[in-house]
């Protein structure tokens, strides 16, 4: 693990892989470290978000001691199952991209077990990454202006689903019903880090 | 009940409060008051908790009327105001009596004025706060004339209204402000003269500058050169958390300063990460104004 200066309120953990960040993460929510008020994964690091400047050295040091707790086989009972209808306008040029056909892209999107890797963009919008590789495909030339809420779309290893109408530029191969984000729930996102999620196909 | 009847808005007044920490694992920012600092001395002067739901006034224009008396107290960029036709203090509590009216004009200096009311405003809460995040629509909507803003009993919580007639001003400075700035995290994805330009240059706010960043403009920050590979198209840093402050430079090389409603997650490399405490400062920049960096040891 590389420890890395982010201002003084927090310190950003970098790791090897997706793997190892997830163990990270899942050893620091469950083992809180003294002085730490608040854990932000990305791709390839954690950040541990410090109460007060004085509360860093020892969060350092902490952070470098720190035994990762073994891989755990996923809790499958909150699992969240996801209803598509796999309708995208860019279904056709994904297909096209990767070189298979609409029904294979469907398929793809189907037949993988997704995990929420980190949240941003918006609140409520998951970054997913596919048990066997995803459905790697580049972002569009030009976003679009305005995406609906609820339209499934790939970029880069990732699947997301947009929680609200926005802008975006990611390929859009379906739409779902799920209410992503609800400021009343608790949690207030469906799509919370570690979560794993399928696709069940619903209809073109 | 008690309330403050929106009469006239400028370009943008919100609800602020210290904001929702805690939820950027959920995509959801910290938010809250861009200076803090004017907003935690305008609620202690009237003796509220420092966090109390308050006034987020961008450039003046604001005008309320009161529904029953309520004790207000205005800081932050100094603007002109007045109670009906008469000059009303800053920096100082004052009581707006039931059926007057008070007109905030465009600071002198600075960009954003609050105006908080004994007791605090009365607002739900969205995950803990009372802030407004307009970008991402959290939050209470930004203020519209009609709205009727109903001021908390002032017997809960907080301390008893602080006994001083003035404070020590919170003008904002004007130009040339010097802010602190940590180096790193991903300093070493820029090119090698790019910190020292950081440090040494005076950056210039620039028109495009809201409650989500600071861009500045100055020398350009030049990516770190992939040797061999100049003409391939440079990597791309994986997604990672970004906090208030930090200092992000896209492919422009042109450095954008995160302030309270900043993403939470970005993919660009973050240069530097201005002081926390520092980050108020820069939120009342004008366009055009100019900003240094100074670096601070990261401390552990």
């Amino acid at each position: 693990m590389k420890l890395l200066p982010c201002g003084d309120r927090a310190l950003l953990a970098e790791v090897a892989d997706a793997r190892e960040r997830r163990r990270l993460d899942a050893t620091l929510r469950r083992h809180p470290l003294p002085g730490s008020v608040e854990l932000v994964p990305g791709a390839l690091t954690v950040l541990v978000v410090a109460a007060a400047p004085q509360d860093l050295p020892g969060l350092a040091t902490a952070l470098r001691e720190l035994v990762l707790d073994p891989d755990e086989a996923p809790d499958e009972s909150d699992d969240l199952v996801v209803e598509v209808r796999y309708d995208g306008p860019d279904l056709q040029d994904v297909a096209t991209s990767v070189d298979i056909s609409p029904d294979e892209v469907v398929e793809r999107h189907t037949s993988q077990v997704w995990t929420v890797e980190f949240a941003g963009f918006a609140p409520g919008f998951g970054y997913l990454t596919g048990s066997e590789g995803g459905l790697e495909v580049p972002r569009r030339d030009s976003p679009r202006t305005r995406i609906p809420a609820g339209s499934v779309g790939l970029a880069g290893p990732y699947s997301g689903i947009y929680p609200r109408p926005s802008p975006g530029g990611w390929q859009l191969i379906g739409r779902s019903d799920a209410r992503l984000w609800d400021a009343d729930r608790d949690p207030p996102a469906l799509l919370t880090p570690g979560r794993r999620v399928h696709f069940v196909e619903v209809g073109r | 009940m008690t309330a403050l009847v929106v009469e006239a808005v400028g370009p943008l007044a919100l609800v602020e409060d210290l904001g929702r920490p805690g939820h950027a694992s959920i995509g959801v920012t910290g938010s809250g008051a861009a200076d803090r600092r004017a907003l935690r001395l305008a609620n202690r002067l009237l003796g509220n908790p420092e966090g109390a739901p308050a006034l987020e006034v961008l450039l003046g224009g604001l005008a309320v009327r009161a529904e029953g008396t309520v004790r207000v107290c205005v800081t932050g960029a100094p603007a002109p105001l007045q109670v009906d036709d008469r000059a009303a203090p800053l920096d100082a509590p004052f009581d707006l009596p039931d059926g007057r009216r008070l007109r905030m004009g465009m600071p002198r200096t600075g960009l954003r004025t609050y105006l908080a009311v004994r007791g605090g405003l009365a607002v739900p809460l969205v995950l803990g706060s009372a802030s407004t995040d307009p970008t991402m629509g959290v939050g209470p909507a930004p203020l519209a004339p009609g709205r009727r803003l109903a001021v908390r009993a002032s017997d809960r919580g907080g301390a008893a209204p602080v006994d001083v007639d003035v404070a020590a001003p919170t003008a904002p400075p004007v130009t040339d402000v010097v802010v602190r700035v940590v180096v790193g995290p991903r300093d070493d994805w820029l090119a090698p003269a790019a910190v020292p330009t950081l440090l040494s240059r005076p950056w210039t706010v620039s028109a495009d500058t809201d409650r989500v960043g600071v861009r500045l403009t100055g020398p350009r920050l030049d990516r770190l050169a992939v040797s061999g590979r100049s003409d391939s198209a440079p990597p791309e840093l994986p997604s990672e958390a970004v906090v208030r402050g930090a200092v992000q430079v896209p492919h422009s090389g042109q450095p954008l300063v995160f302030l309270a409603d900043h993403p939470t997650t970005g993919g660009y490399p973050v240069i530097a990460v201005v002081v926390d405490d520092d980050t108020d400062v820069l939120a009342q920049l004008r366009p055009g104004e100019r900003v240094r960096f100074r670096r601070v040891p990261r401390g552990w």
